[in-house]
């Protein structure tokens, strides 16, 4: 009863962060002296992609197959999961909080008929079970909660705990699924791959995000060369204000209404601070506000600021960035 | 064809929020409470679809105390033609306030069931999903836009790695993202009416919770802003710290 089983995410034979639910399962494992199982669903030759696991900090990998489960199809996924977590007797199930997660997660609780925590930044075993803390009020307040329940299933934001490092590499089991896809309720017709930023928005380490003071979408410009000068690792975001009039896609909106995003980094440019769009970045590391003006409320979030012309400021910055990165 | 959709009451995200003395609830005192904008979004894409198909009434349920009725009304106001108030007290267990609406005898029935992806207040992100699940129906999450054909409806999705379409059998029920639609505002005209349109009370039997709140408390806040100067001569202080590890980038 006291394994945990963590489900780690692949698309397309690739697996997408599996340290972050990995080392959340290894935590709650270790405290309670059990074993942690990662459990991942994809086509066949997915298996080939699981070594790495392992050294992650799983003790066993299942690994369930079928052609049509190269991506993810929900019900299907939902059930084989549901399945494996009762057949084991877990004493948890744990999910990352990503959009595939939060789609997934709520379906095995209910088939299991258990309640489940999302969006868990804080795990503590005691003696009486696990105590899970999660952001309330767009990251205004936690809550501690207990849940009275087997197997406790969570999802868990990424970074949340450190990634394990060493470690056995585990045993990696293989099974093939018993399905037909003619009996999907749903199914995907078609992807339109998105452009630009707004992929990478919720795994990005730095993220610029423009606001109303950037005047237009003509002048984004500046903020994709600061966004260049970072490197690899950095995404543009926008308001929410600035998505609603149409100065940049859905995709890139941080806040209630978009995204809610934790990057190391946060760079609020022109930004005013208004609660929609705070709701989105509560939670990010180190912010940074620049803005003409010093009464902003974004100034009230923000670790660093500086006040004045963004058309001014912004270049430098992106100059700076790239001597120091030469 | 009816269309239901499942709202919540919430704090409105301006609201500062402030934490009763013992630690376990928010002090509602003095706090704005309205239906969030995902679930508007969701009440929007109902009345539309309704408009496109011609029949059938749009009918908004929440599950809560008696304080929800002026949420339901506000829904009236917008365009719902009636309303369902499930009559208990929600917790942090989002399964069982899923069990509560299954047992709704419109949402049983109904072919399509909407909701908004999550709420403005816990936004656990769960009651669609679990739902659609005890009902043995399919979900698909986070839908901007969708069109019904032929018994089935063909859903637009944002998600990691691409704008993905998806088409699902009926019935079914789609959690709706922020998309195209922007819901108006209703006139006083509109407001006056609701009072007339019908909001039923039942009482729901969602059973125990399985979810224990022991404590809540203040996000932890920011030390307070340092303002590094104004102007761009600020800007190498600025890369000075940010470039100092383990905040650097």
């Amino acid at each position: 009863m006291s394994n945990v089983l963590a489900f780690v995410e692949q698309r397309h034979g690739v697996v997408r962060g599996a340290e972050g639910v990995l080392a959340a399962a290894r935590r709650l494992a270790d405290g309670r002296g059990g074993a942690v199982h990662a459990i991942v669903l994809g086509a066949p030759g997915v298996e080939d992609e699981i070594e790495a696991l392992g050294p992650q900090g799983a003790d066993e990998v299942r690994v369930g197959c079928h052609p049509g489960l190269e991506t993810y199809v929900p019900e299907p996924f939902a059930r084989v999961i549901a399945d494996a977590a009762g057949v084991g007797r877990y004493g948890a199930v744990v999910f990352s909080a990503t959009v595939q997660g939060r789609d997934l997660a709520p379906r095995v609780a209910a088939l299991m008929d258990v309640p489940l925590v999302t969006d868990v930044i804080g795990i503590h075993p005691e003696e009486d079970g696990v105590h899970l803390v999660r952001p309330i009020h767009g990251g205004k307040a936690n809550v501690h909660l207990f849940v009275d329940a087997t197997p406790v299933v969570f999802s868990v934001r990424p970074s949340v705990v450190p990634a394990s490092d060493g470690g056995a590499p585990g045993v990696v089991h293989t099974f093939t699924l018993n399905e037909d896809p003619a009996r999907w309720p749903s199914r995907r017709i078609a992807v339109e791959p998105t452009s630009g930023d707004q992929d990478g928005l919720a795994r990005a380490s730095v993220v610029i995000t423009g606001g109303r003071g950037m005047a237009g979408p003509e002048n984004w410009g500046i903020l994709e060369d600061l966004r260049d000068a970072f490197g690899g690792d950095a995404a543009l975001g926008a308001t929410p204000s600035v998505v609603d009039a149409g100065w940049r896609p859905r995709g890139e909106e941080v806040g209630q209404t978009g995204q809610i995003i934790s990057p190391h980094l946060y760079l609020a440019i022109g930004v005013s601070g208004r609660g929609d769009h705070l709701v989105g970045m509560r939670t990010a590391g180190t912010v940074v506000a620049i803005n003409r003006d010093r009464a902003a409320s974004i100034f009230d979030v923000a670790d660093y600021g500086i006040v004045g012309d963004l058309f001014e400021i912004v270049p430098r910055l992106t100059r700076e960035l790239r001597k120091h990165s030469t | 064809m009816n269309i239901v959709v499942c709202v919540k009451r919430t704090l409105d995200s301006e609201t500062r929020v402030r934490l009763d003395p013992r630690g376990v609830s928010i002090d509602a005192h003095g706090a704005r409470y309205v239906v969030g904008p995902h679930d508007e979004f969701a009440l929007e894409a109902a009345l539309r679809t309704r408009a496109k198909v011609g029949k059938g009434a749009v009918i908004v349920v929440s599950f809560g105390d008696g304080e929800v009725e002026a949420q339901l009304r506000a829904c009236l106001a917008k365009g719902a033609d009636r309303a369902v108030l499930l009559k208990g007290v929600p917790t942090a267990d989002g399964l069982r306030t899923a069990r509560a609406l299954a047992s709704v005898t419109e949402i049983v029935d109904a072919p399509l069931v909407l909701a908004g992806l999550r709420s403005a207040d816990e936004s656990r992100q769960q009651v669609g999903p679990m739902l659609a699940t005890l009902l043995g129906r399919p979900c698909v999450t986070g839908v901007v836009d969708f069109e019904l054909e032929d018994g089935k409806a063909i859903c637009r999705r944002d998600a990691e790695g691409g704008d993905e379409t998806w088409q699902t059998d009926l019935p079914a029920v789609i959690t709706v993202a922020k998309g195209a639609l922007h819901p108006g505002s209703p006139s006083l005209r509109d407001i006056m009416g609701a009072t007339e349109k019908p909001l039923e009370e039942r009482s729901a039997r969602p059973g125990q919770s399985r979810v224990v709140v022991q404590e809540l408390e203040y996000a932890q806040a920011r030390p307070g802003v340092r303002i590094l100067g104004h102007g761009p001569e600020a800007v190498p202080e600025l890369i000075g710290l940010l470039l100092r590890p383990p905040a650097g980038p």
